[in-house]
């Protein structure tokens, strides 16, 4: 038997501990207190104004009257989102890739590098004005304002997001793998394609996801490039409306009718935004598994 | 040059197959003397020849001049301390070495007779033909057990049929162990296994030449013996070249043994030669454990 007696923990040690644990669990709450607050609100002035009739009809812009739904801003939001995102994440990815897997290293790796951290901090309105200045006043298409000038906006905003995170995700992917992969007799594309996107496809599905959520939120982009209008529209070529216009537009009036439907849209943009990400998430638990 | 073979090792000239220069009717005759083990090989695997090569990782010279040549269906273990550039050597056969930035080597490296880094040889085709497994066990973390076996195949456009999985794992030792869950992950797998999974997956593209850089470094002692008892069996389909800082191991699995230090090789022939009577002073200090 031997008389090793090891020592009680100090009281100094005990007190350091339990502030330490104190300040942390303080500041959680601290953090979690506006988010709580967002959606309490969200919520209680919200819910209000949600029924059938709220998704089913469009603005009828009249300031006394009825108010009508927002069945364009939903339309619209959904659609330039969707173009935009259809364009921006293969691109963005397609970035990535090159970045990591074949111009890593290279000077023109550090530039391009470069250019989308300065893209990251370029407010949203930056990018609304360029489209505004080069499409909307050029009358590109033969339209003024339109749909698709709004996803061009929205598009450019969410590339270096999907760039920058995929570029992080893809540089956790093991360089063992790759080298098993070359090992084994397969080209370099083939790597890629097979081995090192699976791998990284969560990674770069929430990068995605971060970079939508973002573009649908943005009122800026789309104020001078799809404007702000009542009617459903499904030609790109037309003026779109969307959930953040809508909001913006509602939000100010000195109506109390007006400002229930803003935040009833609201409420509605941030349930469409988790429905998409549980969607995604749930896409992604299935696939993993079979 | 009137022998036409060197072609062999180019992808657009044989598509399907791109290297068995063995079967090819101007490949030379091979020794068959074996001496350790000798059972008939079930298939003519080639024999490895390294000549003068000089590998470097930006400045720093690697690989000084190394000439060395390992025989058909044998194991030839490579010993030596850390840095000695073991692993180098092994990287430079099926030019993986390249892969690293900076990297680059000289010399050449046979493949029967023909140079791995001959002048338009594909390099895609040279790592087809010769195999590898790595330190620490690399499963495709995506892929069930089934695809990392067929993953070989797959990766290289090629049509994979459940015999050729299951041929590979029965090659590699993991079939009764795997045969029910071959759609589960492969990373489920212990240590060991999937270090076995991974000799079945370079085994199912059918190569030559297994190259193994210390295979069992990362692995328990029962898995390890696992792997030096399929060392044994795998002579009769390839040839190995394994790299390995354990003594014991290379005097266990190997029929050749070369002793490399600072980039040189010091000291090759029969293993027992090597570890009770070599001829170079050096060679006694290291496998006596007096360096390294």
């Amino acid at each position: 038997m031997s008389a090793v007696a090891f020592a009680p923990i100090s009281a100094r040690r005990r007190r350091v501990d339990k502030l330490a644990r104190g300040g942390v669990a303080l500041l959680t709450a601290v953090a979690l207190v506006p988010l709580v607050l967002i959606l309490y609100y969200l919520v209680k002035q919200g819910i209000g104004a949600i029924s059938v009739r709220f998704f089913t009809t469009d603005p009828t812009g009249s300031f006394l009257g009825d108010p009508g739904g927002i069945k364009s801003a939903i339309v619209g939001t959904l659609l330039m989102v969707g173009l935009a995102t259809v364009v921006a994440v293969p691109v963005g990815v397609g970035v990535a890739i090159w970045l990591v897997e074949f111009g890593r290293g290279s000077k023109l790796a550090h530039a391009v590098r470069y250019f989308i951290d300065v893209m990251t901090g370029v407010p949203s309105i930056v990018f609304g004005l360029f489209v505004y200045i080069t499409l909307v006043l050029g009358g590109v298409g033969g339209s003024s304002f339109a749909g698709w000038k709004g996803s061009v906006a929205l598009g450019l905003l969410m590339l270096p997001i999907v760039t920058r995170s995929a570029e992080v995700v893809l540089l956790l992917v093991p360089n063992a793998l790759r080298e098993a992969s070359y090992a084994l007799g397969a080209p370099r594309w083939r790597t890629v394609f097979r081995v090192v996107l699976p791998t990284a496809l969560p990674g770069i599905v929430t990068g995605v996801l971060l970079a939508i959520a973002r573009a649908a939120g943005e009122t800026a982009p789309l104020l001078f490039t799809a404007a702000v209008v009542n009617a459903t529209a499904f030609n790109y070529n037309d003026r779109m409306n969307s959930l953040p216009a809508l909001i913006f537009q509602n939000v100010g009036q000195a109506q109390n009718r007006l400002v229930t439907i803003a935040w009833g849209a609201a409420l509605t943009l941030v349930a469409m935004i988790l429905m998409l990400t549980l969607l995604a998430r749930l896409i992604q638990r299935r696939s993993r598994l079979s | 040059m009137s022998d036409p073979a060197p072609n062999a090792l180019r992808r657009d000239v044989t598509p399907p197959e791109p290297i068995q220069p063995h079967e090819s009717p101007v490949a030379p005759a091979r020794p068959v003397a074996r001496t350790v083990g000798a059972a008939t090989p079930e298939r003519l695997a080639c024999a490895v020849t390294v000549e003068r090569l000089n590998a470097w990782y930006g400045d720093q010279h690697s690989i000084k001049d190394l000439t060395l040549s390992f025989a058909p269906n044998r194991a030839t273990a490579l010993i030596g301390p850390s840095g000695s550039g073991k692993s180098t050597v092994v990287r430079c056969i099926n030019r993986m070495h390249e892969e690293i930035p900076g990297a680059r080597a000289g010399g050449r490296v046979l493949l029967d007779d023909h140079d791995v880094y001959g002048p338009g040889v594909d390099v895609v085709a040279v790592r087809r033909a010769i195999g590898m497994v790595f330190q620490k066990p690399n499963p495709f973390p995506t892929m069930s057990i089934f695809d990392n076996v067929a993953a070989g195949l797959r990766l290289t456009s090629r049509k994979v049929g459940h015999d050729q999985v299951e041929r590979a794992l029965r090659g590699a030792g993991l079939w009764e162990e795997v045969k029910d869950r071959l759609s589960k992950p492969g990373i489920g797998l212990s240590g060991g296994q999937q270090q076995r999974l991974c000799i079945a997956r370079a085994l199912a593209v059918e190569p030559d030449v297994l190259l193994m850089d210390e295979p069992a470094s990362a692995l328990d002692p029962i898995s390890t013996l696992k792997i030096e008892e399929l060392v044994e069996e795998l002579k009769a389909r390839v040839t190995i070249v394994i790299v390995t800082h354990n003594m014991q191991q290379a005097a266990r699995v190997a029929d050749e043994t070369a002793f490399m230090l600072d980039g040189e090789l010091v000291e090759v022939g029969p293993t027992e030669k090597i570890f009770t009577n070599p001829d170079d002073s050096r060679t006694e200090e290291y496998v006596t454990g007096k360096f390294g």
